[in-house]
């Protein structure tokens, strides 16, 4: 394990995100902050509680997957797109590194960035509306686990990617409107049956459920259910990211 | 001598169906500077690419220090250093940053000392703490070797090092080559100014549309394919080459001033006393004679033309 390689690709990845500390951090917070000022706030307040939760807290597991989903992709699609886009990649590439060590750095980090994220809009949405975690370390767990994937999908993308417009595209027009669909805002038994089982199709729909329930101890699927379709998704994306680099796809000619 | 670089048929066709390499063998010797000259598209950087890993070889196999690329490219990347032709930089990092990023990024602990020497060496110390964007042009080229002697290598691929880079920056540049070479670093550049090449390299390789023409010690190409020009300063200008000259295939010019006889200092014969001898009966005086030997970009040139 070539670890002062992980150290240094990671703590690089790491700097660009205090360098840029408006833009990755600050900006989803205040978003995140507007969404609970409408929606739990000033909307909320006409909207009965759900499975006898309060909704301006029923909507805070769900606001914090929407950030962490789309910041998970963004970040590490931007941290692999833009050194292949500037040429840089030469250097990764040269160097006495696996594929295994560029992945753990890149995703790490992308990975560290998003759940720092997600904690600091929990910490913002405290201050909105009272907040209990029944389990707290489950919430930990999907936190973590839904970062890393999404890291992943996002690396696939800043690999696949090979326009800026491409690298916007999936976190802008699939994430945001299957997050949007995937019950942030409402519980899915509020659907009409139809919309119902087409959101089970949904993905989100898993991740949004299971990481409300570590907070409320309800949940619109089983847990179990839940976890598995995270793991699946994980799995899936660590098969497409060791095709990638055996195939040399969009990396080596 | 034990080869540090061993290239065995290696050939590469990209997806576009273009070959660019075609059943190289080349072998580099430890601790000397080996200069690849070829024409654009020859497959110079190809090649290279290869050897860091940067591009997947369609077939062959290269050993670097005794180590297959491809099976245990961890001990042979690590000692291989690359500066690319394009100034591929990050922009927002600072010098120190990027430059112990690299050392890192190819397994060595941190060394602040040598980083510092590394960046004086190229006169970057006084630039440690700029961001990359608001270098110049050659500021990056030396940010570049200072990224590729970070992590103190071996073998130093330089790729055109000095396309596009002031007098300065190349003196630096070349004084640093010589340094390394003599601490037993073996480089291989590739260089578009020949003159370089002829000044610098012990070995020099010519390489076109993907095959490598030739490899020769420095001298003994020159010494080989050298054509020399004797060059005859006459008392009295002619008009013309006299017919009974004819066989010689002279050349006249300063406006009839001089007559140039082109000779192979490897052929059986130079033909010199002939044509000496000719001159002679012909009543033609000279008050001068000089030779010249040709350059290697002459020697590049004859070369290139003759394959194609």
């Amino acid at each position: 394990m070539n670890l002062y390689a992980v150290r240094s690709i990671y703590l690089f990845e790491m700097a660009r995100t205090w360098r840029t500390l408006l833009q990755s951090i600050v900006s989803p917070v205040i978003s995140t902050s507007l969404y609970f000022v409408v929606f739990g706030s000033a909307i909320g307040s006409r909207i009965d509680a759900i499975d006898g939760v309060d909704y301006g807290a029923f909507i805070v597991p769900g606001l914090i997957m929407l950030s962490l989903l789309t910041q998970s992709i963004s970040n590490a699609a931007f941290g692999i797109y833009f050194p292949r886009f500037t040429g840089t990649i030469f250097e990764i590439l040269s160097a006495p590194v696996s594929y295994l060590e560029i992945v753990l750095s890149y995703v790490g980090a992308a990975a560290t960035k998003s759940i720092l994220l997600g904690l600091i809009i929990l910490a913002t949405a405290s201050l909105f509306v009272p907040l209990t975690i029944v389990h707290p370390v489950w919430m930990l767990l999907f936190l973590v686990l839904t970062a890393v994937t999404f890291s992943l999908f996002g690396f696939i993308i800043g690999i696949w990617a090979d326009s800026f417009e491409k690298l916007q595209f999936v976190p802008m027009l699939v994430v945001t409107p299957l997050t949007f669909l995937g019950g942030s805002f409402y519980a899915i038994d509020m659907l009409p049956p139809f919309w119902r089982t087409v959101s089970l199709f949904n993905p989100v729909v898993y991740l949004v459920s299971g990481f409300r329930w570590s907070f409320f101890g309800t949940a619109d699927v089983a847990i179990g259910v839940s976890l598995a379709m995270t793991l699946v998704f994980l799995g899936i994306c660590l098969a497409v990211v060791a095709w990638i680099f055996r195939t040399g796809y969009r990396l080596k000619n | 001598m034990h080869p540090i670089i061993s290239v065995s048929n290696l050939s590469k066709t990209y997806a576009s169906g273009f070959q660019a390499l075609k059943n190289v063998d080349l072998e580099i010797r430890a601790g000397e500077i080996f200069a690849l000259l070829g024409p654009n598209g020859a497959g110079k950087t190809t090649l290279i690419s290869i050897i860091c890993g940067i591009v997947r070889a369609s077939e062959g196999r290269v050993l670097a220090d005794g180590y297959d690329i491809v099976k245990d490219y961890r001990a042979a990347r690590s000692k291989i250093g690359l500066v690319p032709q394009e100034l591929t930089t990050d922009a927002f990092e600072t010098v120190w940053a990027t430059v112990s990023f690299s050392r890192g990024l190819f397994g060595k602990p941190p060394n602040p000392p040598l980083v510092e020497r590394v960046l004086k060496d190229l006169s970057l110390w006084e630039k440690k703490d700029n961001k990359i964007i608001t270098l110049s042009g050659g500021m990056k080229r030396r940010v570049l070797i200072a990224k590729a002697l970070a992590h103190e290598p071996q073998i130093l691929f330089l790729d055109e090092p000095t396309a596009g880079v002031d007098v300065e920056l190349r003196q630096d540049m070349w004084r640093l080559v010589r340094e390394l070479r003599d601490t037993g670093v073996t480089i291989i550049l590739t260089t578009h100014y020949i003159e370089e090449a002829e000044e610098m390299a012990d070995r020099i390789g010519v390489i076109n549309k993907g095959e490598i023409v030739l490899v020769e010690e420095k001298a003994e190409l020159m010494r080989k394919l050298g054509r020399k020009r004797l060059i005859l300063h006459l008392q009295n200008p002619l008009a013309s080459v006299p017919q009974s000259l004819a066989d010689h295939r002279l050349e006249l010019s300063a406006h009839g001033s001089e007559l140039i006889y082109t000779y192979d200092t490897q052929g059986e014969r130079t033909g010199i006393t002939a044509l000496l001898a000719d001159l002679d009966r012909a009543g033609i005086r000279f008050k001068d004679l000089e030779t010249e030997q040709s350059s290697l970009e002459e020697i590049f040139v004859s070369l290139v033309r003759e394959r194609s």
